[in-house]
């Protein structure tokens, strides 16, 4: 009976993700009121996000590094694969898959530097980086179009066999982010399941106990750089094909401050949680915009982003997917007449979490 | 790329760029200064300090315009106000937070800094406005190099709180009572030391910063963006655990900044960033702080 238990939570949520990819656009069609084509493209911008919050995850949640610059990395993988699609007339495809390359490998030379900073010093670091990626952008104009950005991307396509898929509508590159962000949630999960994912967490929890165990510290901390990276880079490079056109504002410190809500709403060291947090903030973004008394949404986005992150670590420090847990805890143990003994399973599984 | 030639090296104004980036770094490491002093009390770096700072600047600017204050009046209210408003940050954010991880004290003080950036923005706005200038008048000239009235005063300010800091904590029973907490919390506070009053400087500090930097940059919410990753970069080259250090990083930051600006402007932030990777390699705690040893 255990097993069987175990198997249905680790499958259930895949099977209700994708149940869930499938029916959202009919459904669309059916709802009165609302513009099917404005949906989707908002739910394809929160699944793109969503890959960003997932490396990031990897990266922040189990290896215990930060990061303040992610929308760098977003932004040098749509660059990458705008510069490579216009310029250079590569194929969608290769663009997307060179644009994670370039960012996974800039990621692990931001990793080198970073084994000897911790902590503060490598918030800082990554601060700067990401700041300094739009400058650069703006700096060398002549190939990147400077602050106008470049436009004008063709559409996304994907070559099978003889004949070509051509993602046109909003719908058809729903599917396309669903797709990949699928792909990429079982390749996490596989990863913070293997022994990789085990040395991240290791290291997360002491860098010396992790390298008395014989954890290479330079292997893991600079995979788990360019595995973020590549995640963001992929990212970035989906978001340019969806928007047709970028510019250097469209990356801003702001950004990488929202990607880091979005893992910390969710629950540090969950992919699940990773993944809520990115769909919740970017449709409350979406929300906020949306209110009429609002005249000044940029601020009252800016304040609810501090709040939702003061908020979260004073209480819920596991975010989203720690109340899931202990939920789940508290229904799996509610037939034991044991109310002390209840209380100490739900402890366990609040410390098995992160730290 | 940046082509630096030995022609381009002669012709550049030097004294004009030293004196400027002199003024420019001493702001830097005013505001690196307060992030030094709450890092080294509270083991917080502090991402908000570039927000409160500017906050505190907004009160100056209402207590200067609205209320027709001297500027003096309006400088020693506003440091009140920062510092008090500090200690308040201390008392119902910091305070709670766990430092378990470092994840934590980073995450909240960008939370902090974000609320602090919206509520600004939602009470005085996005427009650009003009700080009224703390001193109006010919500008110096020694030799060919020009010192405007305000590096003027940005020089005399940072050299009298420096002087007044650095005396205050050699010889004052208060001084040497913070100079305890920062190097041992824990027994500091056994002894009866208050933590909070070392904060409520830091916090403070920002909002003179704030005040001299907004005659030169404009007023509004997101003019201390700049302004405090280039602090943060003087803290950490300096040491984010000492204070002198702060000093010297900003200065050295700010000649850097000056010279480049003046090159190429659109590469202040990353050159920036560059040497704060460059001297955290070389010496992870910075040149004048110590590198902790992590314990086991």
């Amino acid at each position: 009976m255990h097993w069987v238990r175990t198997r249905g939570r680790a499958t259930a949520p895949y099977g209700l993700g994708l149940a869930a990819v499938l029916v959202i656009p009919p459904l669309l069609n059916i709802i009165p009121g609302v513009a099917p084509g404005y949906v989707l493209y908002l739910v394809s911008l929160a699944l793109i996000y969503a890959v960003v919050a997932i490396g990031l995850g990897i990266l922040v949640g189990h290896t215990g590094q930060i990061s303040l610059g992610h929308a760098g990395f977003f932004a040098i993988g749509a660059y990458a694969s705008a510069l490579l699609t216009l310029r250079l007339g590569f194929p969608f495809v290769v663009a997307v898959l060179v644009a994670g390359s370039v960012s996974a490998a800039i990621g692990f030379l931001l990793g080198l530097p970073a084994l000897r900073l911790s902590g503060p010093y490598l918030a800082v670091a990554t601060l700067g980086f990401g700041l300094a990626i739009p400058q650069l952008v703006v700096w060398q104009s002549s190939w990147t179009g400077g602050s106008s950005g470049l436009h004008g991307l063709p559409l996304a396509s994907l070559p099978l066999g003889a004949f070509t898929i051509v993602f046109r509508t909003d719908q058809d590159y729903y599917y396309l982010a669903a797709a990949v962000l699928i792909v990429l949630t079982i390749f996490a999960r596989n990863v913070v399941t293997s022994h990789t994912g085990r040395a991240f967490v290791a290291i997360r929890d002491s860098e010396i106990a992790a390298r008395a165990m014989g954890v290479d510290l330079v292997r893991y901390k600079t995979t788990a750089f360019a595995l973020s990276a590549l995640y963001a880079g992929i990212a970035g490079a989906l978001y340019a094909h969806l928007l047709h056109g970028i510019s250097p504002e469209d990356f801003t410190v702001l950004l990488s401050v929202d990607f880091l809500t979005m893992i910390v709403l969710g629950g540090l060291g969950s992919i699940g949680g990773a993944l809520s947090g990115a769909l919740l903030l970017t449709f409350l973004q979406n929300a906020l915009t949306r209110l009429p008394v609002v005249h000044d949404f940029k601020n009252l986005y800016i304040v609810v982003l501090g709040v939702i992150l003061i908020l979260t670590i004073a209480f819920f420090p596991q975010g989203l997917a720690g109340i899931a847990r202990n939920s789940r805890l508290r229904w799996a143990t509610r037939t034991l007449d044991r109310p002390a003994g209840a209380g100490q399973i739900v402890e366990l599984g609040e410390r098995s979490g992160v730290r | 790329m940046l082509s630096v030639t030995p022609d381009i090296l002669t012709d550049l104004p030097w004294g004009q760029l030293l004196v400027n980036g002199l003024a420019l770094g001493s702001l830097y490491a005013l505001t690196a200064f307060g992030i030094v002093l709450i890092f080294k009390t509270t083991r917080v770096i502090t991402f908000a300090q570039g927000e409160t700072a500017m906050f505190s600047t907004f009160v100056a600017f209402t207590l200067l315009t609205a209320f027709q204050l001297p500027f003096a009046v309006a400088f020693l209210l506003t440091m009140l106000f920062a510092g008090l408003f500090g200690a308040l940050i201390e008392r119902v954010v910091i305070r709670r937070i766990s430092t378990t991880t470092v994840l934590n004290p980073v995450i909240v003080t960008v939370g902090l800094s974000l609320i602090l950036l919206g509520a600004a923005g939602w009470i005085w706005g996005y427009e650009i406005r003009t700080f009224p200038d703390p001193v109006v008048g010919p500008p110096y000239h020694l030799g060919t190099v020009v010192v405007s009235q305000l590096n003027a005063l940005i020089f005399v300010v940072t050299l009298v709180l420096m002087t007044v800091l650095f005396a205050f904590f050699r010889f004052s029973p208060t001084g040497i009572a913070m100079r305890a907490v920062a190097e041992n919390r824990m027994a500091a506070q056994l002894m009866g030391i208050s933590i909070g009053r070392m904060n409520a400087l830091g916090w403070g500090m920002g909002a003179v910063t704030g005040m001299l930097i907004a005659p030169i940059n404009y007023l509004d919410p997101s003019m201390m963006g700049d302004v405090a990753l280039k602090a943060f970069a003087a803290a950490v080259v300096g040491g984010l655990t000492s204070l002198p250090g702060a000093v010297v990083g900003g200065l050295l930051l700010g000649i850097v900044d000056s010279v480049v600006g003046f090159e190429v402007p659109e590469l202040r932030n990353t050159i920036a960033f560059a040497l704060i990777v460059l001297v955290l390699v070389v010496r992870p705690g910075g040149l004048l702080g110590r590198h902790e040893t992590k314990k086991v």
